[in-house]
């Protein structure tokens, strides 16, 4: 109470510190962002120039251990930028017509029952999400796998554990972003707008995809490019259930993503194969600060619009 | 109202926890359900652990006595260096070396078992660890081979497998990615999943040594741990896997090489193959060696040490 109506002197006193306070707070955040792109770059790029950047990049050899190690990662950045896309494909029109049931079409009780499991979703460990896909998904994927390649001489088994796998499982992590961020896109598109459409004599279903869709596109744009940002960066749960040897990035092959390259060798790498996996990461941090980026571009557009 | 009905449940589930610790202490006497009380059993159970430990400690003292006098105010430094595969071992070893006689400083450096040998034949260390065996030229330069431990591999695979023994040669050509049916080796017609550890894993590095594959293996899976290895090949329908013998189980099959059962007393008597030992490689024999280091090697092969060797999940040598 005496600091709210004491003398002003006290209380600019006050006032003052609050303000350092807070600013210190925001420094940290700061800090952090700035050590890190330090870090990464000051970490990540002696190797590009000792093994040289075309070899680490476009090479398809991961042999980090060998007598003669190379350290090509190329499969690695595609099966990240195939992996990604697979799941943003699969899960955004599941996210998006999900936000459109909710906003839109959902008879009240069964709102109740949808809106509370995608929040659930959202919170559910991304390592639960793995081990299910090792006790559920891997074994349907084997099945399919064997019957697929019966008899093929050529094929690899993996035992389920693949690109599918993966995908499935980014795909179904990335619905909880996608669908409350679209859904919020959806619920600010004005009233007006609907009424307008509807009263032209348009039916619901053109009202949504003809009007509010349109008039909800950064919104869902943001989503999506929320999702990648989720997916690209995931390791726990796919690292369980994609295999992780290097290989190109075919659906039943084996393969291995950025992050979980990271994860798989950072605990027994040393000397050059270690700073290489410091460049897997500087790879994955420029990946996803372009994806930032976009996305304050894409946001800074729908103030114009 | 719904708050309410939160605090009273969280407040139930501290009350319950709180019983639950009584329960487990309760023998000590001290049992009222007041948290203070709860605490005073704790530390009377503590007590207890205490003087127990110490009351070990005394008797492995007693056991170990003539040791313990002969090397009592012992001071210096060891050195080694070698064998990255032994990087588990001889860490565990100089931490609680180093513990047992504070006056020695035991320090490692891990640069492959070649290196290893090499800086012991030129004095510039005490101790060569190397993990395989010597050969005859190291030998003959005065190099002396001290087995002091055995890593074994066990080959493992999912437990409905019908194939059980498996040849040196049929296992290359799985691991190399040649065989990839099970009917090729006699088993029922089901693919071969072969699943490895990640690169720089040690027990990958040994088990491609010793089979003579190094960089050749052709894997489906590369998991980062034992753990998952053995979960995988339990799960996975015609998998094959590779782990430390000490965490076998009966989830899966372990299987014959060579019509040798993978077990730690065909490792001692050399007749399962997968395995290679971990030799400490000393100039000269160890009783010609310095005081310090010679403790090192009775330490080893005191209970204690062999308690050691089994705890980073190796093979004593007796």
């Amino acid at each position: 109470m005496n600091s709210i109506i004491g003398s002003n002197k006290s209380r600019s006193v006050v006032e003052r510190t609050a303000q350092i306070i807070f600013i210190v707070c925001a420094f940290f955040a700061v800090l952090a962002v700035l050590s890190i792109t330090v870090y990464m770059f000051l970490n990540g790029t002696p190797a590009l120039t000792q093994v040289g950047i075309t070899e680490i990049l476009f090479g398809t050899v991961w042999k980090p251990t060998a007598t003669d190690p190379s350290y090509g990662i190329l499969y690695v950045i595609l099966t990240s930028i195939v992996g990604t896309t697979l799941a943003i494909l699969l899960g955004v029109p599941v996210g998006v017509l999900t936000a459109i049931f909710l906003a839109e079409t959902a008879p009240a009780p069964l709102a109740k029952i949808v809106k509370p499991a995608v929040e659930l979703l959202a919170g559910i460990p991304s390592v639960i999400y793995g081990l299910l896909g090792i006790l559920l998904l891997c074994p349907l994927m084997y099945k399919l796998e064997q019957k697929i390649f019966a008899g093929s001489q050529t094929h690899q088994f993996t035992g389920g554990a693949n690109l599918i796998s993966a995908v499935l499982v980014l795909a179904i992590m990335i619905l909880p972003t996608v669908i409350s961020i679209s859904e919020s896109a959806l619920r600010s598109v004005p009233a007006s707008l609907k009424a307008a459409s509807l009263a032209m004599g348009a039916s619901k279903i053109q009202t949504i995809f003809k009007v509010i869709l349109p008039a909800a596109r950064s919104g869902i744009v943001t989503a999506i490019v929320l999702g990648v940002g989720r997916a690209i960066g995931e390791a726990m749960a796919i690292s369980l259930v994609s295999g992780s040897s290097v290989n190109a990035p075919l659906p039943f092959n084996s393969v291995r993503f950025l992050t979980t390259a990271i994860v798989a060798e950072m605990g027994y790498a040393a000397d050059l194969h270690r700073q290489v996996l410091f460049t897997i990461g500087l790879v994955l941090f420029v990946f996803i600060m372009i994806i930032n980026l976009s996305l304050t571009r894409i946001l800074k557009g729908g103030v114009k619009e | 109202m719904r708050k309410k009905m939160i605090s009273l449940f969280a407040a139930g589930i501290l009350a319950a926890g709180t019983l639950a610790g009584c329960g487990s202490t309760a023998n000590t006497g001290a049992q009222t359900s007041s948290a203070p009380a709860a605490s005073e059993a704790g530390s009377t159970a503590a007590d207890a652990a205490d003087s127990q430990a110490a009351s070990t400690a005394d008797s492995s003292e007693a056991a170990g006595s003539e040791a313990a006098d002969q090397y009592a105010d012992l001071s210096g430094s060891i050195t080694m260096s070698g064998s990255t595969s032994m990087e588990k071992l001889a860490n565990a070893l100089a931490e609680s070396f180093m513990a047992k006689y504070p006056g020695v400083t035991v320090t490692a450096e891990f640069t492959g078992s070649s290196a290893g040998i090499e800086s012991v034949l030129a004095g510039s260390v005490d101790i060569g660890n190397s993990s395989r065996n010597l050969k005859e030229d190291e030998k003959s330069a005065g190099a002396v081979e001290n087995i002091v431990a055995i890593d074994g591999i066990a080959v493992v695979t999912d437990p409905a497998n019908t194939v059980t023994d498996l040849t040196t040669d049929q296992l290359i050509s799985i691991y190399k990615g040649e065989t990839k049916n099970w009917s090729e080796l006699g088993g029922a017609d089901q693919a071969i999943v072969v699943v490895g550890r990640e690169a720089g894993s040690g027990t990958r590095g040994a088990f491609e040594e010793i089979l003579g594959i190094e960089d050749q293996a052709a894997y489906a899976n590369e998991l980062d741990s034992t753990g998952a290895v053995m979960a995988k090949v339990a799960s996975t329908p015609g998998a094959i896997g590779y782990v430390s013998l000490d965490v076998v189980d009966d989830t899966v099959l372990t299987e014959k090489l060579d019509g040798v059962e993978a077990t730690e007393e065909n490792i001692k008597n050399g007749s399962y193959t997968l395995s290679r030992p971990f030799v400490m490689a000393t100039k000269g024999e160890i009783s010609e060696q310095k005081p310090e280091v010679q403790a090192l090697f009775d330490y080893l092969s005191s209970d204690e040490g062999k308690e050691l060797i089994k705890s980073v999940g190796l093979i004593t040598v007796d």
